[in-house]
């Protein structure tokens, strides 16, 4: 199944896709912090060659008779010269903002620094002012210096780069880590798979395997569904074991019997062995009925899903199914909830109001209540009921040993025992104080 | 590009008026056939014309325009190009060095990048648009029929030394560019203020003997040859030991304390038609080839080029393409610079 592959092969990755995501984000926010942090760090580098030419320049301004004198020392245009591809723009304004000397033109910034842009490429300006108060001159002469954005650019990209190339180690390793941990952390499923691999094929008990807890409910899981399977098994079993013991003998005597009946030369004599055949068969069909019917509502009690229900319901399900003029219904008028499956518990009911009606004297009555924490649905009726020391064990197996009539009634039971146990519940007899013996399902009640 | 920026470099362009014509102009490779390479340069067409020739000999087919232009004047058509006006040259090489920096730092540049080019070491390439195709030293040179051997000046402090006398027989005999006139008179004298503190002590010694500032290589040499002047400081290599070659009068000398170099600067003009072609240019200039011819013509001194003992080669300092030279074109600096010149010249 291609639907399957796929989904096995999505799991490690999505782990490695999760990893990639993270490493992914992780870097790119690293990368997009180490630019900020190498264009900051360039920018402060080259600004200080900038404040240091203008402070050269502004230095270099004196007031002689009047008139501003500017000598620049070639160590300012050394300095700027640091950054070799780099255009240099300076100009010293005079208090008026008329250009005493250098480039023409140039804007004076607002602040002390400023971006513009020369002969089409961006310029990082510094303006420096110097304060004069002299006799026959006074007021600020400004000193702007400028320079193209080259070098910073690439010392920016350079401290990218480096921080990059050093965190890329680390990157690696981070990705080495999530490897081994996707191995790691995928190692319990792989010993479970190696477990139930390891297996014969009908060894169905419970996986021992040492899991962590996330996987435990998954082992948890499987052991359930292994424990269910041996139930069906069990079932199967029984049921063909049951079939071939209960049938054979049947089947064998009317054999016999029809043998005798073909040989019979009188026909009256003959007509009785019919009779009896006759009679054989129904009993047998009833115990084939039984039989299949025992097999179905154990299978049903055990796989069908447990809703909210009434027991109240079931008896009054089960009058109706059975529909005996003679079966009287006992209710309260509380609701009697539990969980469980109508079907199979109508007919643990119908099992028990049968046999008391087959093996048991009038008045049969069905009754449903509350006892407590349980649930309690029960048949009552006046006749001697079950031997009190075989109540510990009625409904376990049936008894293959006795008659066929008794083994019907055994097989009820059995049915009734089997549903109790599905539902968590148990099969009860008892002695009520009026001497009536009663026969009793109890379930775990639903909170209201 | 702004206007007032113009007009800054136009002052700057010195008091020569600016002419719109070459001074002078040879075409190479065939003569007919699809449009030329514009070259503009200031070097002599003759000295530059062996290394067109195997240029465009390598590469068949392709014709090289080449015009010579003042170095102030090819500043100013050069800027007009950038600034749309006229046709940009497909190449421009200026002896100028600090004018090309100050285009491509107005990004007047169109940038070529070459195996040739990133081998540049980085005093001779600026931006991936400015190459340093030459190498020519600021020499001294004498007329060796009037200056004995003993007396023949090997480093600034032999020429100091010189003139130091005051009844030196050389007061009055020694030339220099006119730094006001000549742009690159105006790069060597500033780069030697740079340098050295030995270019005060010098300054001084050519104020009080009377030292003649005047224009331009070819003059000075020729005043050299013909005995005018005894020494000539300053001056070009290329144009002196050219003329050397010729003129056994004339000994060149390479300053041993230190000498300077300049390399000319190469630039694509941006918006040049053909700036593949400029390309090729540039790479053959700076290929075995084309140094060979550069070489032959003293355009590069190789190895030292035998101008200074052991041909000692730390001894050179190129003048690097690169924004400090934007310091010597500042208003400011060139006046006072200039001042302090015309007030040592003009002592009596």
């Amino acid at each position: 199944m291609p639907h399957r592959d796929a989904h096995t092969a999505s799991l490690a990755l999505r782990l490695a896709l999760s990893f990639a995501l993270v490493l992914l984000l992780g870097g790119t926010a690293l990368a997009l912090s180490a630019f900020a942090y190498g264009r900051q760090a360039a920018q402060r580098a080259y600004d200080q060659l900038l404040i240091g030419a203008a402070d050269q320049i502004a230095g270099s301004i004196s007031v002689h008779g009047g008139a501003v004198v500017v000598d620049i020392p070639a160590s300012a245009f050394d300095l700027l010269a640091l950054a070799p591809d780099d255009r240099v723009l300076y100009a010293v304004l005079d208090p008026q903002g008329a250009l005493i000397t250098g480039y023409d033109g140039l804007t004076l910034p607002a602040s002390r620094f400023a971006t513009a842009e020369h002969a089409g490429e961006p310029v990082r300006l510094i303006r420096v002012g110097r304060q004069f108060s002299e006799r026959n001159y006074a007021g600020a002469v400004d000193v702007v210096v400028g320079q193209t954005t080259r070098a910073r650019d690439a010392l920016a990209r350079d401290i990218t780069r480096s921080a990059l190339l050093a965190v890329a180690p680390f990157a690696l390793l981070m990705a080495g880590l999530s490897a081994f941990a996707v191995r790691s952390a995928l190692a319990p499923l792989r010993r479970i798979e190696a477990g139930l691999a390891a297996r014969e094929p009908r060894d169905l008990t419970p996986l021992d395997v040492a899991v962590p807890p996330e996987i435990g409910q998954l082992v948890a899981t499987i052991n359930r569904f292994m424990a269910r399977q041996v139930r069906q098994f069990e079932i199967m079993r029984n049921l063909i074991a049951d079939a071939s013991h209960q049938l054979r003998t049947p089947v064998a005597a009317m054999r016999a019997q029809a043998e005798l009946a073909a040989e019979e030369p009188d026909p009256e004599r003959q007509r009785a062995i019919v009779e009896r055949i006759h009679n054989r068969a129904v009993g047998m069909s009833r115990l084939t009925d039984q039989l299949l019917n025992h097999a179905l509502i154990i299978h049903r009690a055990d796989a069908a899903p447990h809703d909210a229900l009434d027991l109240r319901r079931i008896a009054i399900r089960i009058a109706e199914e059975i529909d005996a003029d003679d079966l009287l219904l006992d209710l309260p008028e509380d609701e009697v909830a539990c969980r469980g499956d109508a079907l199979s518990l109508a007919e643990a009911g119908k099992n028990l109001v049968n046999n008391a009606m087959r093996h048991g004297a009038p008045p049969v009555t069905l009754a449903a209540c509350r006892e407590g924490g349980l649930a309690v649905l029960s048949v009552r009726d006046r006749g001697p009921g079950v031997p009190e020391a075989l109540w510990a064990g009625a409904g376990a197996r049936f008894d293959r040993t006795g008659a066929v009539t008794q083994q019907s009634a055994s097989i009820g039971l059995s049915i009734v025992s089997a549903v109790a146990a599905a539902h968590r519940g148990a099969l009860r007899f008892g002695r009520r104080p009026s001497g009536e013996f009663e026969a009793a399902l109890t379930l775990p009640a639903a909170r209201r | 590009m702004r206007p007032g920026a113009v007009a800054l470099l136009v002052a700057l362009a010195g008091p020569a008026a600016a002419q719109t014509a070459p001074e002078d102009a040879a075409r190479f490779g065939p003569e007919t056939g699809p449009g030329a390479l514009v070259v503009r340069g200031t070097t002599d067409v003759a000295l530059f014309a062996p290394l067109l020739d195997a240029f465009v000999a390598s590469l068949p087919g392709i014709a090289v325009a080449y015009e010579q232009w003042g170095s102030n004047d090819l500043n100013a058509v050069t800027l007009a190009g950038c600034r749309g006006e006229g046709t940009p040259a497909d190449l421009v090489v200026s002896s100028a060095v600090d004018l090309q920096v100050k285009l491509v730092n107005d990004g007047c540049a169109h940038p070529h990048s070459s195996l040739m080019t990133v081998a540049l070491p980085p005093s001779a390439a600026w931006r991936d648009e400015l190459f340093g195709v030459t190498e020519e030293p600021a020499v001294i040179v004498y007329n060796r029929d009037l200056v004995p051997p003993d007396e023949a000046p090997r480093s600034r402090f032999d020429l100091i030394d010189l003139l130091r006398p005051d009844d030196s027989r050389y007061a009055g005999r020694v030339a220099t560019y006119d730094i006001e006139e000549s742009g690159l008179g105006y790069l060597f004298a500033f780069a030697d203020s740079q340098q050295a503190t030995t270019f005060g002590s010098l300054i001084e010694a050519f104020a009080r003997s009377r030292a003649i500032a005047t224009c331009c290589s070819a003059e000075i040499i020729q005043g050299v040859a013909e005995g005018r002047y005894l020494i000539a400081y300053n001056v070009l290599g290329s144009y002196a030991l050219d003329r050397a070659q010729e003129d056994p009068r004339l000994a060149v000398v390479a300053p041993e304390d230190y000498t300077l170099v300049l390399s000319r600067a190469a630039m694509i003009p941006r918006g040049a038609p053909n700036p593949t072609g400029a390309g090729l240019l540039i790479d053959f200039m700076l290929s075995d080839e084309g140094r060979a011819a550069l070489a032959a013509q003293h355009l590069l001194v190789e190895d030292g080029g035998h101008l200074l003992p052991d041909d000692d080669i730390s001894l050179y300092r190129p003048i690097a393409l690169s924004p400090t030279l934007l310091l010597g074109l500042d208003q400011q600096k060139r006046e006072t610079f200039l001042a302090r010149w015309r007030a040592t010249f003009s002592q009596p």
